[in-house]
């Protein structure tokens, strides 16, 4: 992009000239813009039904590989047993009966940018005015040795709900008293910052009420981490000497792990746990990193305010997959943007100015069932790029009683019906 | 907590290449960035590491601001008779460390 010029005044330029139309500017007023979402997690599903809101006359399609949808948020909460997985599973139902979405059961395999068609795993082509992708984020098998899909059936990721929570409760579950849970959490980016260690604590918590004489490590590629004061300040108090966190530092940065002698390594020491949690590095989902959409970073680069990539037109990508610093990749970022991204579609399609948006985000996080701890910010976007608004950020409080801690795990629990009724409701 | 983390393999064969491995805890402060009360904080780097195998130097670095903090280095050399392997290092303080490990060499 040139200096001189941003791609929206680039735009508002070229619209000013006399033989000059906005492509997205449909004439055929009669044609219903086709807009195709793919992905069917909190970004995508959000999006869908926003556009529907803003414009029922878009013809919206909803590409996502799964009938029915399990949340990232709480699941580890299911892992340890505190509420089931089919809490914290949604389908597609409201979304094509109350908001006239086609839903499509199918993965999508191929793109052309050029001529706008999305081509399905099932063979289908779909053609597009406006895509948007929030195919969210797979797991890295070049990044630690030995780590693959195969060994994932053995050292669980348990970092895409479903299948791969149930193997890692299961593995809790059948640990006996004693034993030594390893977590490996990964450099950043990657999806949900505080999960690995709102996962080692929640872990902790079941340990010191089942298994008191076991131990959780948590083996981190990273020396800081969001709301780190507080997560160390609430182990201390909780789990003294039954949760160790390893920094990058002291090294424990994973490097390799073998599932048939079940070791777990790292630069300077080996590990024999009885169970590990490899929380692997991540990267957009292929789709979204199709026709160099992520410009070779594994995670895509998009402008601020419509959430457009910088690599293609008409092409969207919000949710994990995008980058959307400094926001986080959370379920409630998802949701913000996939509003945002809404609302910037519908205004493109009617050659409208794009309003300035204002994003927000709150990572909740349980230390225990009853402590829960927060950290939130909003933001804006100023020349394509998005921004913390001064001030607006913030955590829990360092010193705050445990009358505290136990409204803001209640507020947690609120969060997540709120945000799940929004998203699938 | 330790100062640093030296790590080589429990036995090599005498002649064999061997990896080792060094982790130093050091803020690798730039002096670019400024505290919580607008005060420059003073540049404070690892500026020069060395590696001495039995009195041989084998390994020699100098480090700059853009290194980050808790620099870590791997590097390899030959085994030639069990000893000792010392990691010496500077900062811009003039605080001299050491960190020293056994090696044991076999036939």
């Amino acid at each position: 992009m040139p200096p001189y010029l941003t791609r929206r005044q680039f735009f508002s330029l070229a619209a000013s000239l006399p033989f000059a139309r906005p492509l997205t500017g449909r004439a055929r007023a009669n044609t219903p813009a086709r807009v195709v979402v793919v992905g069917g997690g909190f970004g995508g599903a959000t999006c869908a039904k926003y556009l529907r809101l803003a414009d029922p006359s878009l013809k919206v399609t909803l590409v996502t590989p799964q009938p029915q949808f399990i949340t990232c948020p709480f699941s580890n909460a299911a892992l340890v047993g505190l509420r089931p997985l089919t809490s914290l599973t949604y389908t597609y139902q409201r979304l094509r009966e109350g908001y006239g979405i086609q839903i499509v059961q199918a993965q999508a395999d191929r793109l052309d940018p050029t001529a706008q068609r999305l081509t399905l795993s099932d063979g289908h082509t779909l053609a597009y005015d406006k895509l948007v992708l929030s195919p969210g984020v797979e797991l890295r098998w070049d990044a630690i040795a030995g780590y693959d899909a195969e060994a994932s059936a053995v050292f669980p990721h348990a970092w895409q709900a479903g299948t791969q929570t149930r193997r890692l409760r299961r593995q809790l579950d059948a640990m006996q008293d004693g034993g030594l849970v390893v977590i490996s959490a990964p450099e950043t980016p990657y999806r949900c910052p505080p999960g690995p260690y709102e996962r080692a604590s929640l872990i902790a918590h079941y340990l010191k009420t089942h298994k008191p004489k076991s131990k959780v490590l948590l083996l981190d590629a990273k020396d800081s981490f969001t709301k780190d004061k507080l997560f160390l300040a609430a182990w201390e108090r909780r789990y003294p000497g039954l949760l160790e966190w390893v920094s990058g530092a002291q090294g424990g940065r994973v490097t390799q792990v073998d599932t048939r002698t079940g070791l777990v390594r790292t630069e300077f020491d080996e590990y024999k746990p009885t169970v590990a949690n490899i929380i692997a590095p991540q990267r957009a989902a292929a789709i979204a990193r199709a026709d160099g959409l992520d410009a070779g970073t594994g995670w895509c680069p998009v402008y601020g305010g419509t959430f457009e990539s910088r690599v293609h037109p008409n092409i969207h990508i919000i949710g994990d997959a995008a980058i959307a610093s400094p926001m986080p990749k959370s379920a409630f970022s998802a949701n913000t943007q996939a509003k945002v991204c809404a609302a910037a579609i519908v205004a493109l399609l009617r050659g409208e100015p794009v309003a300035r948006p204002a994003l927000m985000n709150t990572c909740y996080s349980l230390v225990a069932p009853d402590y829960g701890i927060s950290v939130s910010a909003v933001y804006t976007v100023e020349n394509d790029t998005i921004q913390v608004v001064p001030g607006s950020s913030g955590t829990s409080p360092l010193d705050a009683p445990e009358t505290t801690r136990s409204l803001e795990a209640s507020y947690a629990r609120s969060w997540y019906d709120n945000i799940t009724a929004d998203t699938f409701g | 907590m330790a100062k640093a983390r030296i790590k080589v393999p429990g036995v090599v064969k005498r002649g064999a290449v061997f990896e080792v491995r060094l982790l130093i805890r050091h803020p690798m402060e730039t002096g670019f960035r400024y505290n919580n009360v607008g005060q420059k904080i003073p540049k404070n780097i690892v500026h020069t590491v060395r590696c001495v195998y039995n009195g041989a130097e084998v390994f020699h670095a100098e480090l700059f601001p853009g290194i980050a903090a808790n620099p870590y280095f791997s590097f390899f050399t030959t085994a030639e008779a069990s000893g000792e392997l010392v990691c010496v290092w500077t900062d811009d303080t003039g605080v001299t460390t050491s960190e020293r490990v056994a090696l044991t060499v076999s036939e």
